[in-house]
């Protein structure tokens, strides 16, 4: 099988509202610098896949109005996935292994400041039995949160844990929202958002995009890129039903990790796509690996791009490995109600 | 390439509103229908493709993560596309790629619309902040570019109305078919209300509820089935806003035409093509398609209408099923083209059935005419 790198990423300085600025105004950076960083033009990128969503924006099309970020004349070859960028970057993964391509572009934007980003994500719900019992997104959460106090497999202890790492690990993270750790007295005195969920749990509302550029052996060899390999990738989705699923488990994940027969404790760096503290213990307990050594970049906790952030996981361990400060990582991405659907992806330099 | 192939094509009953199904049943309807004709069982289905044009549409965000279970996706991938209009053709060739990728070896795809649900022109009306809002909706938006192609062809007025009255003929032999109009004729089209000018009320397509599901398999999985061998596929986009981009004669379209040709070894596609299911949904686009698409030379495609050549038994027949112009859920839309053409040269297409079609095309378009997805399938591997 042919082997595939990641290249090259970029990501916006996170803001929690980026003003009037639209699609284009926040790709275009992203795009212009991942192709600086990798020495590429436009005219080398074979295949380009973006994700976005329509509901974000509040009007259709999002991702035409964003295709006017890059160069479309002459016609290039595009997609479009309605889902976080991560799974972008699978379709063009699999696009490059069919040999449609040697070199693609990936990007994910989202601009979420502009509506009430709680309440448009019960759009996602089953429109004839749960939508209509209007949960919020972070209702849902807090379900999750629930069930896990429950089992015995959470405390507040560890998403104080979860929040306190996401701000101190942020600090290091140039494109990261400050957020300010509360002391546990504040955090046990935060305003519930919606139980266990105080609005220290949750991410920010965040607005911003990101890219990335993977290419085949050949093509690096050919271009001088230094890769960092895609050694595993593969998603899973869950049952809808929030009542059919165990919600102290991620499913998916372990089903992936089964598949991927990758050794935990060997694993240098892990980024997880996980909204909310309690997202950060679960995903944490599922790698094996404690609450303050997930997430180096503080994760989406300290910014949280629709879209973008599981493409961004991906991105930050990548970083990670380039710059040789790790050999092995493991990306997660997620999206739907209580992590209902997750992609890995398992990342190796080359020793 | 790695081969693959269609073997199970579904579709629902198209109508303006399928009151009788849930979204979870009208889908459920079109994948029932292609596993049975595939001959494959449920755990034989690695990953599932779902597609489908604005979410707003039907209202729901993202709605391939509640329908998880009901396309049989739980505990499997499922990846979801959107690329406007061309989106089923797009998705039917995202699923393809999982085969051609080698990763899988059996992999449903669906793709659907319930328009019913909202109002489409208004859906297809974005405003944005800080633009001109256009509300024009997808007949508004295109009917200019179609008057250039008359201008530019000079082709006479009765064309559009011979490409309505011949796709709803066509549609009165399909039984799925959403438009039933058993005494069209041009005098019938002539005397409908103008809409956007040139179209008139009979030469838009139809706003329908419907899905189409098909299953796509490794040479492996199809061996000894009845299967259409996908010989090209392929995808273009170019910028709503691309400086020298020509809206009535889109390059991507024919760059996309030409790739799949090569990829099939087609050098004369009007001669090495038997038939062809072209996303036409007004009128004016069937000759403005066979000029894009290489079957006849520049400002001449309207003759091709005129002497009944994309007719069912013409040289290159275009719509057998009727088309987009007697059914149109939008999501759906180009995903029906391609199934038709695998239907075709199955053999399967029944009354409408071309005679000893081996080679088929299936197109489809969306945007401001700037987002294409076409392949051809073959009967023979």
């Amino acid at each position: 099988m042919k082997r595939i790198g990641i290249v090259g990423y970029s990501q916006n300085k996170i803001k929690r509202d980026a003003g009037s600025a639209n699609e284009v105004e926040l790709i275009m950076p992203v795009v212009h610098k991942v192709l600086e960083t990798t020495n590429l033009t436009q005219s080398h990128i074979d295949f380009t896949c973006s994700g976005s969503c329509d509901y974000l924006q509040g009007a259709a099309f999002a991702f035409v109005e964003g295709l006017n970020a890059i160069q479309t004349y002459p016609p290039i070859k595009e997609s479009h996935v309605e889902m976080d960028a991560a799974w972008a970057l699978y379709e063009s993964y699999l696009r490059i292994l069919s040999g449609e391509a040697e070199i693609a572009l990936v990007y994910g934007f989202g601009k979420s400041s502009p509506g009430n980003l709680d309440q448009i994500m019960s759009l996602q719900l089953d429109p004839y039995y749960v939508a209509p019992l209007s949960p919020d997104r972070v209702n849902l959460a807090g379900l999750q949160a629930n069930s896990m106090i429950k089992a015995g497999i959470l405390t507040r202890e560890e998403m104080y844990l979860a929040i306190s790492a996401a701000s101190r690990n942020g600090l290091n993270n140039p494109n990261a929202i400050k957020i300010d750790n509360p002391s546990w007295d504040e955090y046990l005195m935060g305003e519930i958002v919606s139980s266990p969920l105080t609005k220290f749990d949750c991410s920010p509302v965040s607005d911003g995009a990101s890219a990335m550029i993977i290419a085949t052996e050949d093509a690096c060899e050919k271009f001088n890129l230094s890769p960092v390999w895609i050694d595993k990738i593969g998603h899973q989705v869950d049952s809808a039903n929030l009542g059919f699923r165990d919600l102290t488990q991620v499913k998916p994940v372990s089903d992936l990790l089964e598949k991927f027969k990758i050794d935990l404790s060997s694993i240098d760096v892990i980024e997880s796509h996980t909204q909310f503290s309690h997202e950060v213990v679960l995903l944490s307990k599922i790698f094996n690996c404690s609450i303050e050594e997930i997430n180096p970049s503080g994760g989406p906790l300290v910014g949280n791009v629709m879209m973008a952030a599981g493409l961004d996981a991906i991105g930050h361990t990548f970083e990670k490995l380039q710059n040789h400060s790790a050999k092995t990582g493991l990306a997660h991405a997620a999206s739907g109600p209580c992590l209902q659907q997750n992609l890995l992806a398992y990342l190796r330099c080359d020793s | 390439m790695i081969p693959a192939a269609v073997i199970g094509i579904g579709q629902t009953k198209y109508d303006s509103k399928r009151r009788d199904v849930s979204m979870p049943g009208l889908i459920r309807e079109a994948i029932d229908k292609a596993i049975i004709q595939a001959g494959v069982e449920w755990q034989d289905i690695d990953a599932v493709v779902l597609g489908k044009a604005p979410d707003m549409f039907e209202g729901v965000m993202m709605p391939e993560l509640f329908l998880a279970d009901a396309i049989g996706a739980y505990n499997k991938p499922l990846l979801r596309v959107h690329t406007a209009g061309s989106v089923g053709g797009s998705t039917a060739i995202m699923a393809a790629t999982h085969i051609t990728s080698g990763q899988y070896k059996c992999v449903l795809t669906v793709s659907f619309e319930k328009q019913s649900e909202s109002n489409a022109t208004w859906a297809l009306s974005p405003k944005y902040p800080y633009t001109p809002h256009i509300n024009a909706g997808a007949g508004g938006y295109f009917a200019p570019y179609m008057r250039e192609y008359i201008r530019r062809s000079k082709a006479p007025e009765h064309i559009g109305w011979q490409v309505a009255v011949k796709d709803r003929r066509n549609a009165n032999l399909n039984p799925l078919a959403h438009l039933q109009i058993p005494n069209i004729d041009l005098e019938m089209v002539k005397n409908t209300p103008m809409l956007w000018e040139p179209l008139r009320y009979l030469e838009s397509c139809p706003s329908s509820d419907g899905a189409c599901a098909l299953v796509i398999a490794s040479k492996e999985v199809a061996k000894g089935k009845n299967a259409a061998w996908i010989k090209g596929m392929s995808i273009r986009s170019e910028g709503t806003l691309s400086a020298g981009r020509d809206e009535v004669n889109p390059l991507a379209g024919q760059m996309c035409a030409k790739d799949i040709y090569s990829q099939a070894g087609i050098t004369n596609p009007l001669k090495e093509i038997d038939c062809a299911e072209i996303y036409v949904p007004f009128s004016w686009y069937e000759p403005m398609w066979l000029e894009n698409l290489g079957f006849a030379e520049l400002n001449q495609g309207w003759k091709f209408t005129d002497s009944g050549k994309t007719e069912l038994s013409g040289e290159i027949p275009f719509n057998m099923s009727g088309g987009v112009l007697s059914s149109n859920p939008i999501g759906a839309s180009g995903m029906i083209r391609f199934g038709e053409a695998a239907l075709q040269v199955m053999g399967l297409a029944g009354e409408h059935q071309v005679d000893n079609a081996n080679v088929a095309m299936g197109h489809a378009y969306g945007g401001a005419a700037q987002f294409f997805a076409m392949w051809i399938v073959s009967s023979h591997q």
